[in-house]
């Protein structure tokens, strides 16, 4: 395929979406509920209908205020969970808006499972119990209802930002040889977060067998990146212990059906070996230290233990995972494994970027509102409040509509759009078609290979049982320069693979980040998932802050910010 | 592995801009033979197994198959969407069958 009749089309918007998720959609539903009459317009880079973390279904919302429980309570929970440093402002903000938004997905159709007082199904503290499968159809249907324009098919590549200023952004489609450029007053970027930076558990035929979206590039993060923006905590990365081969939550086993960890040994380890951070209830980067730790330590595998389920509650069980991950109950199948019979093998996943789980992702004030004016973020792209997952990202989308709808009403509600400079937007699209005018170079998945390798080997990968020193991270980033200078040699043979070159780009850009921060924190703040073996200790006194970064004339500068504490109390207390 | 396609069932979605498995599919990883006309998968290592192309199906014609390394040959799982449910088929490498019926919208 041959780059050269591709088409310009221009497209003005109020309000641009980059990215129909979870966050995005729920996001599109509050802008036009707060201002009917802006025109809102979703870059979706798949198919709003089954895209991002949702496409399979969810068993389980896992951010609810309980009964008994408040908003504050969840902060000192998700605060003791990220060992006593997080956004308290964003985690606040979102806890006092979780019940709202589950109740109004509830009403679009979610089915929530309840005692017979009514009540909904507790599954934990802050956990209850949905038959999610067709949750994505059922908030993508809402965006549209409420009146949102959707682009399917079409990959953002980059900000357009003048001045600090954010003017829309472009894309190209997978499906016709089109550049997109789309003014806009407001954007919210909603892509989700970056799985593949590192060598996957599962190679070859399998190598997309993960946990997080393979599909989760990173993209937001990349497009923030080049523009300049604030990042925060990267080096916070997020490491889930998931069912060894189908990567499937462990949530559901732990949670639901009351499994406990064991090693080779048959020993309840997170019980001998952490009782003073909780046991199997301490905070989460350690539930995959310790299992990891038996591993590296000759103790594995390690599993949930799940022998003492009845072959009804095996039953729910399967039922819980066809809501979320089937091929898990496919896998178990057709290896004729019982749970109820045999223990679950786990094991860490690779290291991924995600704002969601843990707190990587773009600065960003109360109002989600990022570094660069205009510019909006929510769910696992936006950084500084852990513990998101669906309910918390449909909380922050809500509060990044609304303060858009607001900015917009403010600032921007008369600005006449103005001319795109046609040959700065000639230049930007032949860049991002150049691969396909490459007869002979590198294609995209053997860069992702040289990166995986890169990361897996130098900043704390798999193999390395997520461990890392300082000569080490330096080898990672000298290897990282190389391999971005090496992207003008990438080469596509059609769309498809033009967006998969653009991923690998995004991704490269993200893995730049991260090792710097990881680099700059000199502590070990979150074992496993920022295990430095040059600096093995929590560091309190020196390291009780944010590290941030921005990129300046191609040099990532890193910048040190405060952290606050609005809610009393110890800092390590849940 | 990933999905395979049962050419006997499928008609590529005749009359829709394109199949619902194409449309729907997370990775774009289903595409159209511009020869034979029908979907099919173009990188199969690429897939997530997360099913939206096999629940998309209205002939049920694709089938999901988990990687070799991770899952023995036989076993099938078929789900059938209904309005408000969907049923789920599995059957184990051993032949034995299991059905799940769920309740998926209020």
């Amino acid at each position: 395929m041959k780059v050269g009749r591709y088409k310009v089309e221009h497209l003005q918007t109020d309000l641009l979406i980059i990215g129909g998720g979870t966050a995005g959609c729920f996001a599109a539903v509050k802008a036009k509920e707060a201002a009917p009459e802006l025109d809102v317009l979703i870059l979706e880079k798949a198919h709003i209908e089954r895209s991002g973390c949702l496409a399979a279904g969810m068993n389980a919302i896992n951010a609810y205020i309980n009964p008994g429980e408040t908003p504050e309570s969840f902060v000192r929970y998700v605060r003791a969970d990220s060992m006593g440093l997080i956004r308290e402002d964003l985690v606040l903000s979102i806890a006092r808006r979780l019940n709202e938004v589950v109740r109004e997905v509830e009403g679009w159709g979610l089915p929530i499972m309840k005692d017979k007082e009514g009540n909904y199904l507790a599954r934990g503290r802050w956990n209850i119990k949905i038959n999610g499968e067709r949750l994505k159809p059922i908030i993508a249907n809402k965006a549209l209802e409420a009146g949102a324009r959707v682009l399917n098919r079409a990959v953002v590549t980059d900000l357009l930002v003048e001045e600090n200023q954010v003017k829309g952004a472009v894309a190209f489609s997978v499906r016709k040889q089109v550049f997109y450029v789309v003014q806009a007053r407001a954007v919210i970027v909603a892509t989700g977060g970056a799985a593949g930076i590192y060598r996957p558990n599962n190679q070859g035929s399998a190598h997309h067998k993960m946990w997080y979206p393979p599909f989760n590039t990173g993209a937001g993060y990349a497009m923030g990146i080049r523009a300049g923006a604030e990042m925060t905590s990267f080096e916070m990365r997020f490491i889930a212990l998931r069912t060894k081969d189908v990567i499937a939550p462990t949530g559901t086993l732990a949670l639901g059906f009351g499994a406990k960890q064991v090693n080779s040994r048959g020993e309840r380890f997170m019980a001998e070996r952490y009782a003073h951070l909780g046991a199997e209830g301490a905070p989460t980067p350690w539930r995959v230290y310790g299992p990891t730790q038996e591993i590296k330590e000759g103790r594995g595998p390690v599993f949930l233990d799940t022998t003492h389920l009845s072959e009804e509650e095996v039953r729910e069980l399967k039922k819980s995972y066809l809501n979320m991950y089937p091929e898990l109950v496919l896998a178990w199948a057709a290896n004729d494994f019982n749970p109820a019979e045999e223990p679950i093998e786990i094991q860490g996943t690779e290291p991924y970027i995600v704002g969601g789980h843990t707190q990587s992702g773009y600065w960003i004030d109360v109002n989600r509102q990022t570094t660069i004016d205009g510019l909006f973020a929510a769910g696992d792209v936006a950084g500084g409040a852990p513990y998101k997952f669906v309910s918390g990202c449909w909380a922050e989308g809500a509060i990044a509509a609304e303060s858009a709808a607001e900015y917009i009403r403010k600032k921007r509600g008369k600005e006449e759009f103005q001319e795109i400079d046609s040959r700065q937007i000639e230049v930007k699209a032949e860049e991002v078609f150049a691969p396909l005018n490459r007869s002979d170079g590198v294609r995209p998945h053997e860069m992702e290979e040289s990166l995986q390798k890169i990361m897996d080997e130098y900043a704390g990968g798999i193999s390395r049982y997520y461990e890392m020193n300082e000569r080490e991270l330096s080898i990672a980033q000298r290897k990282l320069e190389k391999l971005k200078n090496q992207v003008k040699y990438l080469t596509a043979g059609d769309l498809h693979e033009l967006m998969n070159c653009h991923e690998v780009i995004d991704r490269i850009d993200v893995a730049r980040v991260l090792v710097k921060h990881l680099q700059y924190r000199k502590e070990t703040r979150w074992p496993a998932y920022q295990s430095n073996l040059d600096y093995p200790a929590l560091n309190d006194r020196e390291w009780l802050k944010f590290v941030n970064s921005r990129y300046e004339n191609g040099e990532i500068k890193i910048y040190e910010r405060p952290y606050e504490q609005l809610i009393p109390g110890d800092r390590y207390l849940p | 592995m990933s999905v395979i396609f049962d050419y006997n069932q499928c008609n590529s979605c005749r009359g829709k801009d394109e199949p619902f498995c194409v449309k729907y599919c997370p990775g774009d990883l289903l595409s159209v033979d511009s020869e034979t006309g029908r979907p099919y998968i173009r990188n199969e290592a690429d897939c997530w197994d997360c099913m939206v192309c096999v629940k998309s199906c209205p002939f049920g014609a694709i089938e999901t198959r988990l990687p070799y390394p991770l899952a023995s040959y036989e076993a099938s799982l078929k789900p059938r969407v209904l309005a408000d449910r969907i049923i789920w088929h599995l059957k184990d490498a051993s032949g034995r069958e299991e059905v799940f019926e769920i309740k998926n919208l209020e």
